[in-house]
């Protein structure tokens, strides 16, 4: 239960603050922070569908991950990076056909109903698998759940599949829900969906559209003496500045997922009473990423590719533009996944020289006006640095004699232009990481994905080596074989470059000081808030 | 007064077609914007498989063809059911009926006291054109009107709310505070000062600068020099002539800004997270929702042509010429 806290002006005070947090936080527990006390949360979006076990997204776990249970969450240390949520344990059988989940005992939903097997069988095959984002890819092969008794559960699968990958996906995919309010019910339009009943240490109280969500205390939640915090409301606060002032004004004591703009961290750290934590966020690693049209001629050639990737300065990327909040990248895995991550990869340095030989070699000479070609770059609106990404690339391609012409879009017209009619020459895109690179890597480089799939290899990239290494991976069933399978995916992608790993970021959350126990696990912004705490 | 019913009628009847030609313009436009409504809601939850597009675009109906989604949304709305919004998976009518209070509070107060003010401040720097005190209100006024509403917001926030803690940063009420009756409604005005004063900051200088302007102009006028002849005194020539013809472009003026302060009210409402209809219209536009944004232009369209309609009342009491050619028709 440490905690450590980044400041970037207490450089110096870091040392004896780290020896301190070891031992503040429980002894904060002990005398002051008994259980009780309002947390307020800057949130800046409401699902429309709060139910975790059909959106698997950050934004519905935020709210709805302190009311719905998944099997298991992640850990920082603990067996297989998992701590037990609603199973205690997970066995995978030699063929990797079945795995059996011990599931915890005397737990209740929150309308007092008994928690059992059947509620898991019944989610894992009527909402996981064929509802669910990115269940319907986890569990493509699931054929059924035995249910022996009340608190087992067998998963079967019609093919062998990696104990290893569900293990890693239990966190996101293995949201419960209860059997009883579902069946028989359309379960895409259940009231359920938007008033969520769980087993979770908070109940869902209201949701005032606009405003906020307030989520209150289980007394009957199957942690020991948890929760601790009496009442969660997330305050609607769809202005970046408006969280800011807020946390500073103290109406609210934490902003997750960097609500407060980077700019502003320097600044609001100063802030007596407040703190910028970065830690919390490890198995939600976003990657910065360049997408190429293969389609597109030039970029068709390899040597192009590797000119593009050596004008690349990652190191001025993570500086100016995440302000020193990021990490460059080496390949598809980020350094937050070390069971797949592998450094020794090709790297293509950042060389404008080298780039410009490259390019010159593959035959496109610079014209009259110093441009070799010119292409299209369309950078992801989501988020600020994926903006200024787009600006900085374009100047970076203008360095090699690439005239790149920027076309910016909201949300929903950039995933028509890019995923969907493919009107792109570059992209610059954030896909998320998700603790195992079956679960949204793999599919950004692996061919056959339809058009209309977002985040998806819409590039035209078709490596037959790469796609074997990608299949195989998927039926291995140890779990040693199929870290290798891996490790080679990672050097088959930063050789041929279907894409451009830049950099890969953890959001940042500004909070209060007396938040107690937060970040204490590698995906605490989305878990369940069971041990966070408020001193009075 | 029945010139005055007569005027409403031939209103409301001609009101139709453009309401009408407001709700087609509005969805065809949405139709040219890139992108739909499962573009924009698979982004937001971080992608899917192609099926769950498909399964996706035919339960919101997005597999029709444009004209029978328009003809659906059209026979719908004759029998005033205003649709239902996939962004939201609400009924329309519900999502408005629950943000247009919040924006009338917001926007009727800031007009209300932007109009006061203006025309009182407008009266004082017209009363003597060229003086220092018109130089320095106009001077005045131009600057708050050329500051953007987003930044005069958040500089109010800093200084009232942050440092000096009078008001709360934002919000329309105190989140789950459980007050009732007079309670709610002085925590409501307290959260909405900043808001309403950032609004009524900026068009407060243009109700100024119009009555200002205006009333320059009145003085040259012949009955200015004849209430002089006659030997009125100043003030009465200033506030019973001068000043009561001055008012009437500035009620034209209130007409007019009451459709600019609804679409000004989404930056506003975004700084100060107040849920109203400005935000709504954002939302429904960054997330496809086409009967959502019909609802909210249509309402707004109503509304507007209720208050120009209040306005041309109100001004056929003042003028008597106006209306009067429309009447005799």
């Amino acid at each position: 239960m440490s905690e450590f806290t980044v400041s970037r002006r207490h450089i110096l005070q870091a040392s004896s603050l780290l020896l301190a947090s070891t031992a503040l936080p429980t002894l904060l527990k002990a005398q002051d922070a008994g259980p009780g006390g309002r947390l307020v949360v800057a949130a800046d979006s409401e699902p429309k569908n709060l139910n975790p076990a059909i959106v698997a997204s950050n934004g519905v776990f935020f709210i709805a991950s302190k009311v719905i249970e998944p099997l298991a969450e992640a850990a920082f240390d603990g067996h297989d990076g998992l701590e037990p949520r609603l199973a205690i344990s997970w066995v995978g059988s030699a063929d990797g056909r079945s795995i059996t989940f011990k599931l915890r005992e005397g737990v209740t939903w929150h309308d007092g109903k008994p928690f059992t097997s059947a509620d898991v069988a019944f989610s894992a095959l009527n909402i996981w698998k064929p509802l669910q984002n990115l269940g319907r890819v986890v569990f493509a092969n699931l054929q059924g759940v035995d249910t022996p008794d009340d608190h087992t559960a067998i998963f079967r699968f019609a093919k062998p599949t990696p104990i290893q990958l569900i293990r890693n996906a239990l966190p996101v995919v293995s949201s419960v829900v209860p059997k009883h309010l579902y069946e028989g019910s359309d379960i895409a339009t259940n009231p359920a969906n938007t008033k969520p009943v769980g087993t979770g240490p908070f109940k869902f109280a209201e949701h005032k559209p606009g405003e906020y969500y307030r989520l209150t205390r289980n007394d009957a939640y199957w942690g020991k003496d948890q929760p601790l915090l009496d009442e969660i409301v997330f305050r609607v606060l769809p202005d970046r500045a408006g969280a800011g002032a807020a946390l500073e004004a103290e109406e609210i004591q934490l902003a997750a997922f960097s609500a407060v703009p980077l700019a502003d961290l320097d600044r609001i750290s100063k802030v007596p009473g407040l703190k910028v934590v970065s830690r919390g966020y490890e198995a939600l690693t976003y990657q910065l990423v360049v997408e190429i049209n293969h389609r597109r001629k030039e970029l068709g050639d390899l040597k192009v590719r590797q000119a593009i990737a050596h004008a690349i300065d990652k190191t001025f990327v993570v500086e100016t533009i995440f302000l020193g909040y990021a990490s460059a990248s080496t390949g598809p895995v980020p350094k937050n996944a070390p069971e797949f991550y592998d450094a020794d990869v090709p790297n293509h340095a950042f060389d404008t020289e080298k780039a410009n030989a490259l390019l010159d070699e593959a035959g496109y000479k610079r014209g009259a006006d110093g441009n070799r070609f010119t292409l299209k770059l369309r950078p992801a609106p989501y988020f600020n640095e994926t903006r200024q990404f787009g600006d900085y690339l374009r100047q970076a391609l203008a360095a090699i004699g690439i005239n790149a012409e920027i076309v910016n879009a909201d949300s929903a017209a950039h995933q028509k232009a890019v995923y969907t009619d493919h009107d792109f020459d570059l992209a610059v895109a954030p896909p998320v990481f998700r603790g195992d690179p079956a679960i949204s890597t793999t599919i950004l480089v692996q061919s056959g994905t339809p058009a209309g799939v977002p985040f998806s290899n819409q590039g035209g990239y078709r490596n037959p080596a790469l796609d074997a290494v990608i299949a195989k991976a998927a039926e291995t069933i140890d779990s040693g074989e199929r870290t290798r399978l891996y490790k080679d995916f990672q050097k088959l992608v930063v050789t041929d470059l279907p894409l451009i790993n830049v950099a890969e970021w953890g959001f940042i959350s500004v909070t209060s000081e007396r938040v107690l126990n937060i970040a204490d696990n590698p995906r605490w912004a989305v878990s369940n808030w069971a041990t966070t705490a408020l001193q009075p | 007064m029945s010139r005055a019913l007569r005027l409403i009628r031939r209103r409301l009847l001609s009101s139709i077609p453009v309401l009408l030609i407001v709700v087609i313009m509005t969805f065809l436009l949405l139709e040219t914007a890139p992108g739909d409504a499962v573009d924009a809601y698979l982004l937001s939850i971080g992608g899917g498989d192609a099926n769950i597009a498909e399964s996706l675009r035919r339960a919101y109906g997005l597999d029709q063809s444009v004209l029978a989604r328009l003809w659906l949304y059209l026979t719908a709305l004759a029998r005033f059911d205003l649709g239902w919004s996939v962004a939201f998976e609400r009924p329309v009518l519900n999502l408005i009926t629950e943000r247009l209070p919040n924006t009338l509070a917001l926007m009727g107060s800031a007009t209300a006291l932007s109009f006061v003010f203006g025309s009182v401040l407008g009266i004082i720097a017209g009363s003597k054109p060229e003086s220092i005190k018109d130089r320095m209100l106009s001077t005045i006024s131009l600057i708050f009107y050329a500051i953007p509403s987003f930044w005069l917001g958040l500089i109010l926030s800093l200084i009232f709310a942050v440092q000096l803690r009078w008001v709360p940063t934002s919000g329309i009420e105190t989140i789950a505070s459980g007050k009732t009756g007079l309670e709610r409604l002085a925590d409501i005005v307290r959260h909405l000062i900043l808001p309403v004063g950032a609004l009524a900051l900026i068009y407060t200088a243009l109700f100024l600068r119009v009555m200002r302007a205006s009333m320059a102009e009145a003085w040259k006028l012949d009955f200015v020099l004849f209430a002089r002849a006659k030997g009125l005194s100043r003030n009465r020539i200033l506030l019973r002539h001068v000043a009561r013809n001055a008012a009437l472009p500035l009620i034209t003026m209130l007409g007019l800004q009451a459709a600019t302060m609804l679409g000004g009210s989404v930056v506003i409402e975004s700084i100060f997270a107040i849920p109203g209809f400005g935000r709504l219209a954002q939302e429904a536009v960054s997330g496809r929702d086409a009967p959502l944004l019909m609802g909210i232009i249509l309402v707004s369209a109503v509304l507007v042509i209720i208050v120009n309609l209040l306005i041309d009342l109100l001004q056929t009491v003042l003028d008597p010429r106006v209306g009067a050619s429309e009447a005799m028709q």
